[in-house]
């Protein structure tokens, strides 16, 4: 190590970063084409679980069984949230209310700064990566994670827990590895999929279209609440949502939301501790508000 | 109050006391090493089914990824910083009443700082891939990323524990010359022979010697300081409601000198009793401890209160809720324990008659520990259970045994190292206290000649 590689300045290897030194994000520096982002509309959600079972198949995630899901050791990097009216009412007229929690591949993401070991770092096309051959566990990403979709290997499914049982490895999707014990994971946006899908555009020399790729949670949505795309291909339908509700990518604070009497739907989670998540939710219209 | 140590000892007498606590304990010390060496048993057979069957087993989920391990891990390292405010900052300080006890005091710096090590690899989902997190240069030319206050903390915990060795052996090599002149011939003096590394006691030697010690001490001061610190913005530099808090790293420090302080007044006790030390580690020597201790709870207290005001005036509603769950919340009877433990015990020795009660002392001393473990574990946990997200706030844990056996076996690893050093290493230093009573001496005859300025 160079004394020069210790003054470095080590921010700048977080390509997308938000808030340069110059308060706006150094694009020309690092040019990027895709910022892969996600929009999901809780009125259409009905909590029917679907994007998770498919996560699970299209992940290799193991299904860790009722004891150990009973022990908080589960591994569903899309989880279905449960919230109730807090009025007492034994039912709820306004139901349950659903919210689809996955990684929201933040763009200045508490995890990555604090990994002792830099297993946890920021791709080119705006994904919150992880590396699980540099990771040791330390779980410190987790930690600081406020949303808390970082799950780690508690044991080791393939062998010792022997989640898939012969001939049930035959199902594994053999586009991403199944990880053993003691790395953390967590959602990737389906990267194998996003990572084919630019490849495919490359080899036929053209950008990518909105509609190239789907994440395996989209595609099993019955009701098409999720959308997914790259948010800076001003025709693809994620980037039109976050549009029409006004939602920046960059800001702390939206400006429609200071703004009194905005009708918009559109908000991200914890957008006020700064992470910059990717994910845009649009909040469920409720009855008794229309 | 009585005299710290007498001053008729002859220096013969000191040797030959010493020395023959490396020859002949009394039985209690066998207990004390076979109970040890039981303890440290569990936990390794503990730590070898976790490495077999993965992290699960320690009972820790998510979102509750750290447990134990960090908290204990806090503990060990806090446990580490009063050897070197013994030894060092005392010695700085020209308070010659530590000197028959900071050996020992330095040695427990030493161990706790490596059981606190081992704790980070127990820690760790892939302990075998422990070294990426070390800057070592290689082919793939990847570093660890120095963001992260998780390497920071490793790369102190390498210095502090190595310059604790160092500073531990410098101050031992004329008490290594002494055990090669005196001891019998066997393995032990060809050991003793090679750790005195040629001791003669030469004015030249003497005067290297001094430069050296004192070179250490006060690259030590630093050091320690900075440890805990680093340790503290583990928490610090996070995000987590009830860990983003600034006032942590001097709280973290002043909780570390005082569960520290604490350990030593229970080792001095019960070296005094094993190694029949009674000469040495005297009354007053112990009252000064326990003043001392006194003192640094109050710090710590004041500080504690700082952190709990500074949460609940900033109006922060997640850090207040955290703060609110804690006080009343599934951890609440640990909480109010350790408050009891490190604000309200440590009142008794305010009492005369108690300072130099040897029970009274031994319990006090052992529940201020108790109230420091807990607060480290009282850190660690609710921001977990009650942290941003609702969603965690479901989640029920409970360190499984496997965490325990593995946080109860690393007291008897610390004490089976602890044993074994003060068998092998004088744990009294013989020429600091020759110096002090010859110091006392002087004094006490320049008093009776009626001449002025005797130190």
């Amino acid at each position: 190590m160079s004394v020069s590689n210790l003054l470095e300045n080590w921010s700048k290897f977080r390509h997308t970063h938000p808030v340069g030194d110059k308060g706006h994000p150094d694009w020309e520096a690092y040019p990027s084409e895709i910022k892969w982002a996600m929009s999901i509309d809780l009125d259409a959600c009905t909590g029917c679980n679907a994007c998770s079972v498919a996560c699970y198949a299209e992940n290799n995630l193991p299904v860790v069984g009722k004891e150990k899901y009973s022990h908080g050791q589960a591994m569903h990097w899309m989880r279905i949230e449960r919230y109730w009216d807090e009025d007492k009412r034994e039912v709820p007229n306004q139901g349950a209310q659903f919210l689809p929690m996955l990684c929201q591949q933040c763009e200045a993401a508490p995890c990555e700064t604090v990994c002792p070991v830099g297993a946890t770092n920021h791709t080119e096309d705006g994904l919150n990566s992880q590396i699980y051959n540099r990771c040791i566990g330390s779980r410190y990403c987790s930690a600081n994670c406020p949303y808390k979709v970082r799950y780690f290997n508690w044991y080791d499914y393939p062998t010792t827990e022997n989640v898939w049982p012969a001939p049930m490895e035959q199902q594994l999707n053999p586009d991403l590895t199944v990880r053993g014990k003691g790395v953390m994971e967590k959602c990737t946006f389906c990267k194998q999929r996003t990572y084919t899908a630019r490849n495919n555009a490359k080899t036929e020399g053209r950008k990518i279209h909105d509609g190239d790729v789907q994440t395996a949670c989209q595609q099993a949505c019955p009701t098409n609440a999720i959308s997914f795309g790259n948010l800076f291909d001003p025709e693809s339908r994620v980037a039109k949502q976050w549009e029409q509700q006004q939602v920046e990518l960059i800001k702390e604070e939206q400006e429609k939301d200071v703004k009194p009497g905005n009708n918009l739907r559109g908000y991200r989670i914890f957008e006020e501790l700064r992470p910059y998540p990717s994910v845009m939710y649009l909040e469920r219209v409720r009855e008794s508000d229309v | 109050m009585g005299k710290d140590i007498r001053e008729d000892i002859a220096w013969a007498h000191i040797n030959q006391d010493v020395l023959k606590s490396l020859e002949n304990p009394r039985p209690l010390f066998w207990v004390i090493v076979f109970v040890a060496l039981m303890m440290f048993g569990v936990g390794v057979g503990c730590e070898v089914y976790q490495y077999q069957m993965g992290m699960g087993v320690a009972g820790l989920n998510n979102p509750n990824v750290w447990g134990l391990y960090i908290a204990t891990f806090i503990f060990w390292i806090g446990m580490s910083h009063s050897g070197t405010l013994l030894s060092a900052i005392l010695h700085l300080m020209h308070a010659d009443w530590r000197k028959p006890i900071y050996r020992f005091a330095e040695a427990m710096t030493t161990f706790s700082l490596m059981t606190a090590g081992l704790f980070v690899m127990v820690h760790l989902g892939r302990l075998w891939q422990f070294y990426y997190a070390v800057p070592y240069p290689n082919e793939r030319w990847t570093w660890p990323n120095f963001q992260s206050p998780l390497l920071w903390d490793a790369m102190a915990i390498f210095t502090y524990l190595s310059s604790s060795v160092i500073f531990l052996y410098v101050g031992s090599i004329p008490d290594f010359a002494i055990c090669r002149d005196n001891i019998h011939p066997g393995w032990r003096k060809n050991l003793y022979t090679l750790l005195a590394l040629g001791w003669e006691g030469t004015d030249r030697q003497w005067r290297n010697f001094r430069v050296t010690y004192l070179t250490v001490a006060c690259f030590l001061i630093p050091l320690a300081v900075s440890v805990h610190s680093i340790v503290a913005s583990d928490f610090a530099m996070s995000q987590q409601p009830g860990w983003h808090v600034t006032s942590f790293p001097p709280y973290f420090v002043a909780g570390a000198l005082y569960s520290g302080c604490a350990a030593i007044i229970t080792l001095f006790i019960i070296l005094r009793y094993v190694f029949k030390f009674e000469e040495y580690m005297t009354m007053p020597i112990l009252k000064k401890t326990v003043r001392l201790t006194f003192a640094i709870a109050m710090v710590w207290t004041y500080l504690n209160l700082i952190e709990f005001a500074s949460v609940w005036y900033s109006h922060d509603e997640v850090a207040k809720a955290v703060l609110i769950d804690k006080a009343t919340g599934r951890f609440a009877p640990f909480w109010w324990a350790m408050n009891f433990c490190g604000s309200v015990v440590p009142f008794t020795m305010m009492v005369k008659r108690w300072q130099t009660s040897i029970p009274i002392m031994f319990a006090v001393s052992l529940l201020l520990n108790l109230g420091m473990w807990l607060e480290r574990w009282m850190i660690v946990t609710p921001t977990f259970s009650h942290g941003y997200y609702p969603w965690t706030m479901d989640t029920h844990y409970w360190p499984s045994l496997v965490q325990w056996g593995i946080v109860f076996g690393s007291f008897g690893w610390f004490t089976l190292l602890f044993m074994v050093f003060c068998k092998i290493v004088p744990s009294v230093s013989m020429y600091e206290v020759k110096e002090m009573v010859y110091h006392r001496s002087l004094a006490t005859k320049k008093a009776e000649l009626g001449l002025e300025g005797g130190h």
